[in-house]
């Protein structure tokens, strides 16, 4: 028997496995060929599309579109593929509302976008469904280079150099590959277990050996690496997360947003994910809606995030915002945290009123209390253990061009890397175009 | 309310909109339900002459052509004439011309060149009471291969012979229907005149392949492995059988000559078109096939809408009204001189027009950074190409310049006097102007 949504703090069960499995399905369900044929059918083949200067990694939107209409998905992943070897998970990830199809001249006109999103993953996973890999690698060049952290930026670099015929080594802190792709995102949008899936495709180039449990400056030195492989690859994400700064934060129950959700995406039987009656989330970007939806459909009562800013600058897009809305999270702006209250476990949280004064956010001194058994805090993450020697711009590692730090022979991308969204897509691009840097240093 | 009554030859119908001989109409319980859906009338599927029926293939009879989200566009057939008995035909057009009474029943004929044959033929089919017949010298597969349908309509001698025949051994009137599987129309249409035909419907459907199957190379439809050349028609062949009404509504020698037209009419807007062009009466079948009868609901609503919006009372008020329009290219004013004007409150700035303009035209449209497609007024020779790959209707216009103004393309300035080709310094041929 469910737990049901008002059963007291944090509990497991709150709803039926049938329930359950319902809220987790795929966000947006794959097309069937009809639906991709009709949807292909609405692309207006621009010139210099917008899309195409939209997207992150320069995919050719509207060939691949093209060449679904012309019956060849496949040909389609591949044109994909070739810019955005995961161009599966972002094809599922994107926030594409405030990319590609926000820059998709049909949006101008009519408000509606070509479902680009849909129909990239509709070519992806045709390739994927055919369980080959269209890509092949070059003559080997003898050189090997090692790559520190097995997420998107770090996986698209591997990938670009093994097919350049290029050894790569890489090193992941965790035990299973992926990064964000496997321990954030919510649920829904990754189904199926395809993080995984699309990790497993990607190695199938060949040449690439993936250490997991092997940290940077736990099990090696970047030293370490420099000495044994030809160049260096830094993907180490942002594995840091930004404290409240509010009284109590270290009370049960008040918790890193990041890992809920990596929890929830490793939990074999969300029936057994305990979740909060009375979820309060702290942030403002994609973090805070994943960790709320999911706290929603997970079975919490109430689930509210607080933003300290408006909803204008607000980090996550409308669409997430609205997706929030849709499954009953509240979303309160203009409200910061000032204190976390409970005997030992949070019971509620003051909540500050802020107003920005010529564009400093400022408290008002007018709180509210919320009601909370369960916080989470997803104020942004941080840069941590970034090796010594290498500058930072900010607290970012800072790179000039396709990804070069300060220390020869080390490059960076991703997450953790100054510039760019911290997006997928854009890990996906860092990490691609820093590998055919290193490419051309070691033909050089 | 515009009254859509019909005259034709003398056969009256509610309305303009036929059935075209075709599938829908080779049989009693089609022509009923198409009369109940409120079809003015129906040309009955071709009869050919008593004896055995013809057969027809036992596997695909039509191929298709798709736009977007598979709307039919085209369509081909390799069916035949009709395959049931004469008999049961000729019973069945009685009984139901005497139920219907208001409605144009025409019988489609085909049987051999043989004077005989024909004369054997028709008393049979005036028995039933039907308003007329139509010649099918028109059907282009299978058929023709017999010496009949399109081998007719592509001779005009035979045209002519035949309906002399048929007009001298049947009272009522005799409508010629043309194939367009020919070089010039207007040869085979001064033929049924001269043979006395009282109309001529047009066009027949054409020659045509729709597709070919990649993995076996087999033409489409296929029938076990092997193709044949079927007969193509819905909205695709429009502009085709528009011009060839056209033709024949123009041409000193046919105008005047009644004519049905045929040739994708899908909508209202479509009927009148053809109608426009000189066709008192329009015939459907695609449409009809791919949707239904019910079509026509839309086809009688809208041209009587559009009627009552220019104030014609009657279908006689716009018959025919653009056929003075139509001319040789020769004749058209080289005076007349249009730019490409884009309305930028209306761009969405998909660059189509550029794209198109640039690699394939006269290179007189300007791209920005910031995607603002401008006309280059000295390049644009007004081609028209940026406004039909447009995807926004009405975005961009040819605007006429005004007399006097100076076209920045050729220097000059633009005259109020028509002037074509005939007169051209440029024309070897020209004469001076008297």
């Amino acid at each position: 028997m469910a737990q049901g949504q008002m059963a007291p703090g944090i509990v497991a069960g709150r709803l039926s496995s049938d329930e359950l499995a319902s809220n987790f399905a795929d966000l947006h369900p794959a097309f069937a060929p009809h639906e991709a044929a009709v949807a292909a059918d609405r692309c207006y083949f621009c010139y210099d599309a917008p899309c195409v200067t939209a997207c992150p990694t320069d995919i050719d939107i509207p060939l691949f579109i093209r060449q679904i209409q012309t019956g060849q998905p496949e040909a389609a992943g591949r044109t994909i593929l070739e810019q955005n070897i995961l161009g599966g998970m972002c094809a599922r990830v994107c926030p594409t509302e405030t990319l590609c199809e926000e820059a998709c001249v049909r949006e101008t006109a009519e408000g509606k976008p070509v479902e680009i999103g849909r129909l990239q993953r509709y070519a992806t996973d045709s390739v994927m469904a055919k369980n080959g890999h269209p890509f092949e690698r070059a003559e080997p060049t003898g050189k090997t280079v090692a790559v520190v952290g097995a997420g998107p930026a770090g996986l698209a670099c591997a990938h670009r150099l093994a097919m350049l015929g290029h050894d790569v080594v890489i090193h992941e802190a965790r035990e299973k590959s992926g990064g964000l792709n496997e321990f954030g995102i919510a649920a829904y949008k990754s189904t199926d277990n395809f993080a995984q899936a699309e990790v497993d495709w990607l190695l199938r180039i060949g040449g690439i050996t993936i250490k997991t449990g092997s940290a940077l400056g736990r099990e090696f030195t970047l030293d370490d690496l420099r000495d044994q492989y030809d160049a260096v690859f830094l993907s180490i994400g942002l594995t840091g997360v930004n404290a409240l700064r509010a009284e109590g934060e270290d009370k049960d129950g008040v918790r890193n947003a990041v890992d809920f959700i990596a929890e929830l995406r490793q939990a074999s039987d969300l029936t057994k994910m305990p979740v909060g009656r009375n979820v309060v989330v702290i942030g403002g970007g994609m973090t805070a809606i994943d960790a709320g939806v999911q706290a929603k459909l997970l079975g919490a009562e109430n689930v509210t995030i607080a933003y300290r800013r408006d909803r204008e600058a607000m980090g996550a897009s409308r669409f997430e915002q609205d997706l929030a809305a849709s499954k009953g999270v509240r979303i309160l702006f203009n409200l910061q945290p000032v204190a976390v209250h409970g005997n030992g476990a949070v019971r509620e949280i003051e909540l500050e009123y802020t107003t920005n004064d010529n564009g400093t956010l400022v408290g008002t001194g007018e709180t509210i209390r919320l009601a909370a058994d369960q916080v989470f805090k997803a104020i942004g993450q941080s840069l941590e253990g970034a090796p010594e020697g290498v500058k930072l711009d900010g607290r970012k590692i800072a790179v000039t061009g396709p990804g070069r730090t300060s220390v020869p022979g080390v490059w960076a991308g991703g997450d953790c890397a100054a510039g760019g969204d911290d997006l997928t897509v854009t890990a996906v691009a860092e990490g691609r175009d820093a590998a055919m840097d290193i490419h051309a240093s070691l033909s050089a | 309310m515009a009254d859509l009554k019909t005259n034709f030859l003398g056969i009256e119908s509610p309305n303009p909109f036929w059935l075209a001989s075709a599938p829908p109409t080779d049989k009693e319980y089609n022509v009923r339900r198409a009369f109940e859906a409120g079809w003015g009338g129906v040309v009955w599927k071709t009869l050919g002459a008593e004896g055995p029926p013809v057969v027809n293939v036992n596997g695909p009879r039509y191929g298709a052509i798709y736009g977007a989200d598979r709307r039919l566009l085209g369509l081909n057939n390799i069916e035949l004439i009709t395959d049931r008995p004469l008999e049961v035909n000729l019973e069945e057009i009685a009984r139901v011309k005497s139920d219907y009474p208001d409605r144009a029943v025409i019988v489609s004929l085909m049987v051999p060149c043989e004077e005989a044959e024909w004369k054997a033929i028709l008393p049979r089919v005036a028995e039933t009471g039907a308003d007329g017949i139509e010649l099918n010298f028109g059907c282009p597969h299978g058929m023709s291969e017999r010496g009949m349908g399109a081998a007719v309509g592509q001779v005009p001698e035979y045209i002519e012979m035949v309906t002399r025949w048929c007009k001298e051994n049947y009272d009522k009137p005799v409508i010629v229907k043309l194939t367009p599987n020919i070089t010039d129309i207007r040869y085979p249409a001064r033929a049924a005149k001269n043979g006395g035909a009282d109309a001529v419907s047009l066009i027949n459907t054409i020659s045509s392949i729709t597709g070919v199957d990649l993995d076996t190379f087999s033409p489409e439809p296929s029938i076990d492995g092997k193709g044949s050349h079927g007969g193509y028609c819905g909205p695709a062949v429009k502009p085709i059988a528009m011009n060839m009404v056209a033709e024949i509504a123009r041409d000193p020698e046919t105008r005047g000559l009644p004519i049905s037209g045929i040739g994708g009419v899908t909508t209202w807007r479509d009927a009148a078109e053809f109608m426009s062009l000189g066709c008192g009466t329009v015939q459907v079948c695609t449409a009809a096939m791919t949707y239904g009868f019910r079509v026509v609901e839309e086809m009688k609503a809208g041209l009587s809408k559009w009627m009552d919006d220019k104030g014609y009372a009657s279908i006689d008020d716009f018959v025919g009204r653009a056929v003075p329009n139509v001319t040789d290219w020769q004749y058209l004013n080289l005076n007349y001189v249009a730019k490409a004007k884009i309305d930028q409150d209306q761009c969405i700035k998909c660059g189509r027009c550029y794209a198109a303009c640039e690699d394939t035209s006269h290179q007189a449209i300007s791209m920005s950074d910031d995607r603002v497609f401008e006309v280059i007024d000295e390049e644009c020779v007004a081609c028209n190409l940026c406004v039909d790959v447009c995807p926004i209707e009405g975005c961009i216009s040819m605007v006429p310049m005004k007399p006097g103004e100076v076209d920045p393309r050729t220097g000059k300035v633009v005259e109020a006097e028509y002037a074509n080709w005939t007169t051209h310094p440029n024309n070897p041929m020209a004469k001076a102007a008297e």
